[in-house]
């Protein structure tokens, strides 16, 4: 079996945070702001790096943690982004937070995007919702080296216009080669743009390589689940397509038993999978 | 325990000598748990003399049942596994993981201070050493390494007892865990009318049968234990027929039968507590008033509790049915991808304690039965083709 492996090894004790210091807080969108850390201790700041796709744990004492992608740049992560919604307790806790305050973080976690497998390909990114930051460090760093690639598509789909993340940086991607294609389930006055479901902008995608593309989503699981099917219905296979999948992640290194899918620790051997090695799982109701 | 290589041999200990070993042990500095018989069960605790051991008591346990019953002699061991595994004292039940102090600086963070006595862990069964070995792929061999089982493990001398009559809810032999003590083990006792064949596997073991009056074993002791350990084989009559079972489990997640199951069961965690390898835990936020001093404290956890599979304001696993699938789909499939082994050791205690007495191997058979059966069906179907 394909187990997905890629592992950073843990300097320590995986249960113990370092203590990270918010230097920067960007409101994003409603209920979303993004939040830039900095390690406290230096050493720990230098033995830092990340995989686009990978995830920390944040702690706020007394609040408990909860799991976030890494949504900054991977080749400069002195300062590490995580665009955070406020969704549940400790959420709404690190919400409440002010720069210069600190919490706990412990990672890098989890698999990442399969940057192995993009070098002289078609790239298509796709993201619902709160899904794109996840997206954002691969697409910082394919653009960064965007003459290996072939056409890189990001097909971004959000419930409304004012709910689309990081709008500000997407004329300075399209520059730099990143062809964006956006709906949106409802629009509102001034929408010129397209409106529906996002496995819409892949049925409509016509200039890229389906036998050779690589497919790479982050969202709802049943928009997961519908763009994957279109692809395929463009001649991709499922050994193309890869998702970031989400469940109930607490103690990230495959120990505590919550995040489980079918055989997967989504924690460590995900987040990210080959949709072939999901997907008989990930189909199946309450498993 | 020892992992270096050692020739095992084998002595004999009288009654009297192996009264002693207590003594040894407290000695040698280790903390000694063994069986002993509390609030109508035989349950693992501290032991200081002999006389702590259930002397002359035995086990019945059937499908949701289990009662004491006095024996007819003296034996110490004579009984199978009750309601405690050893993983209780190996990974237990609360633990505290890490701390956290406000500061002038910050949240300082570090790993929790403990102490890991030395501990003898005596009256280990075969099938108990191997739900150790489970845990230890899961906390120690893979990626990661829980420091805290880590530590424990290292300080902990394994007696080992080997089974010599088992209980209606055994299947070790099914799952090829025992009921002989193979490997794992420190020191390996045969209980016998007179006293123990002891087989001693690690420099361990032998420093404190050294500090013993041992004897050497004679060819009718050797065959007195045989005849003894064979008796727990004999009475072993539940099976489970593992035969490709991970594929029956997993190419039927939408089988009915998860339905019909889940009539009966009660989601009551019970199976999972007493499960010997089940490790689900969750982390708890344990604050001083001021909330500058902060602990998390983990706690045991089971895939049978409603919230266990919360996400995003929803459950993953919202019916008896998906979790009654989990926990059995794991314990007996999933967990060979993962780790490598089954997670099953055949110790018969989740069929013991369930309280409504659902038996793992019956509701796996039918899974089998009905697999069987759809494909007898689908050749005779093949055969009335024409051409």
């Amino acid at each position: 079996m394909n187990r997905n492996r890629r592992l950073i090894i843990f300097q320590d004790n995986a249960w113990v945070p370092s203590t990270a210091v918010i230097r920067k807080i960007t409101p994003e969108i409603e209920g979303v702001k993004t939040f830039l850390l900095e390690l406290a201790d230096s050493q720990v700041t230098r033995a830092y790096t990340f995989r686009p796709g990978q995830f920390n744990m944040l702690y706020v004492p007394g609040a408990g943690e909860a799991a976030i992608s890494m949504s900054g740049d991977p080749d400069s992560s002195r300062l590490l982004a995580h665009t955070i919604r406020f969704a549940g307790n400790v959420t709404r806790r690190i919400g409440s937070l002010q720069v210069g305050d600190s919490l706990g973080l412990r990672g890098p976690f989890g698999t990442g995007w399969p940057l192995e497998e993009c070098a002289g390909r078609d790239l298509i990114l796709v993201a619902g919702g709160i899904g794109l930051p996840p997206l954002r460090p691969l697409i910082y760093h394919l653009l960064a080296e965007r003459e290996q690639y072939g056409r890189i598509y990001l097909l971004y789909g959000a419930r409304s216009p004012e709910m689309r993340l990081y709008t500000s940086e997407f004329q300075a991607w399209s520059e730099k080669g990143l062809v964006i294609k956006e709906t949106v389930d409802r629009k509102t006055l001034g929408w010129q743009g397209n409106v529906g479901v996002v496995p819409l902008l892949l049925d409509q995608l016509e200039a890229f390589d389906p036998e050779r593309a690589i497919l790479m989503i982050c969202g709802p699981e049943v928009m997961m689940r519908f763009t994957a099917r279109s692809a395929m219905q463009r001649g991709m296979t499922s050994e193309q397509i890869w998702v970031s999948t989400e469940r109930n992640m607490q103690c990230a290194v495959g120990m505590c038993g919550h995040c489980q899918l079918g055989p997967e620790f989504v924690c460590k051997d995900g987040p990210v999978f080959r949709y072939d090695q999901i997907s008989p799982y990930l189909l199946v109701e309450g498993l | 325990m020892s992992t270096q290589r050692h020739s095992s041999y084998s002595c004999f200990l009288s009654y009297d000598q192996f009264a002693k070993i207590f003594d040894v042990l407290h000695a040698f500095d280790y903390e000694v748990i063994g069986p002993t018989l509390e609030q109508e069960a035989i349950v693992y605790g501290s032991i200081r003399t002999v006389d702590d051991l259930p002397r002359g008591w035995t086990d019945i346990q059937e499908p949701g049942r289990y009662r004491l019953q006095q024996r007819e002699d003296d034996a110490l061991f004579g009984y199978v596994v009750g309601p405690h595994s050893w993983k209780q004292f190996l990974f237990p039940p609360v633990s505290t993981l890490s701390t956290a102090d406000r500061t002038d600086v910050g949240w300082q963070f570090s790993e929790a201070k403990q102490e890991f006595p030395k501990v003898a862990y005596l009256g280990v069964r075969a099938c108990e050493i191997a739900a150790m070995q489970i845990q230890d792929r899961v906390f120690l061999e893979g990626p990661y390494v829980d420091h805290e089982y880590q530590s424990r493990r290292r300080q902990a001398l394994i007696i080992a007892v080997n089974c010599t009559q088992a209980a209606s809810t055994c299947f070790c032999t099914s799952m090829n865990t025992g009921p002989r003590c193979q490997q794992g083990f420190d020191l390996a006792l045969t209980e016998l009318p007179e006293g123990f064949l002891v087989e001693v596997a690690t420099p361990e073991g032998e420093a404190v049968i050294n500090s013993l009056e041992s004897e050497d074993v004679t060819p009718e002791i050797e065959t007195a234990a045989e005849t003894a350990r064979q008796n727990a084989v004999e009475q072993i009559k539940k099976e489970l027929d593992t035969t490709d079972i991970r594929n029956l489990l997993m190419s039927n997640l939408e089988h009915p039968h998860w339905d019909e199951v889940a009539e009966r069961c009660l989601s009551c965690t019970n199976c999972t507590m007493v499960c010997p390898t089940c490790f689900c835990s969750s982390v708890e936020e344990v604050s001083d008033l001021s909330g500058d001093h902060v602990e998390r404290q983990r706690q045991w956890d089971s895939c049978f509790n409603v919230s266990f599979s919360y996400m995003n304001g929803g459950l993953v696993r919202n019916s008896i049915r998906n979790r009654y699938r989990q926990w059995l789909t794991h314990k007996l499939a999933t967990w060979n991808d993962q780790f490598g082994t089954s997670g099953c050791v055949g110790c018969g205690r989740c069929i013991t304690w369930c309280p409504v007495g659902i038996d793992l191997t019956e509701e796996v058979a039918i899974l089998r039965q009905s697999q069987e059966q759809s494909l007898l069906e689908s050749e005779q179907e093949a055969d009335h083709l024409p051409g």
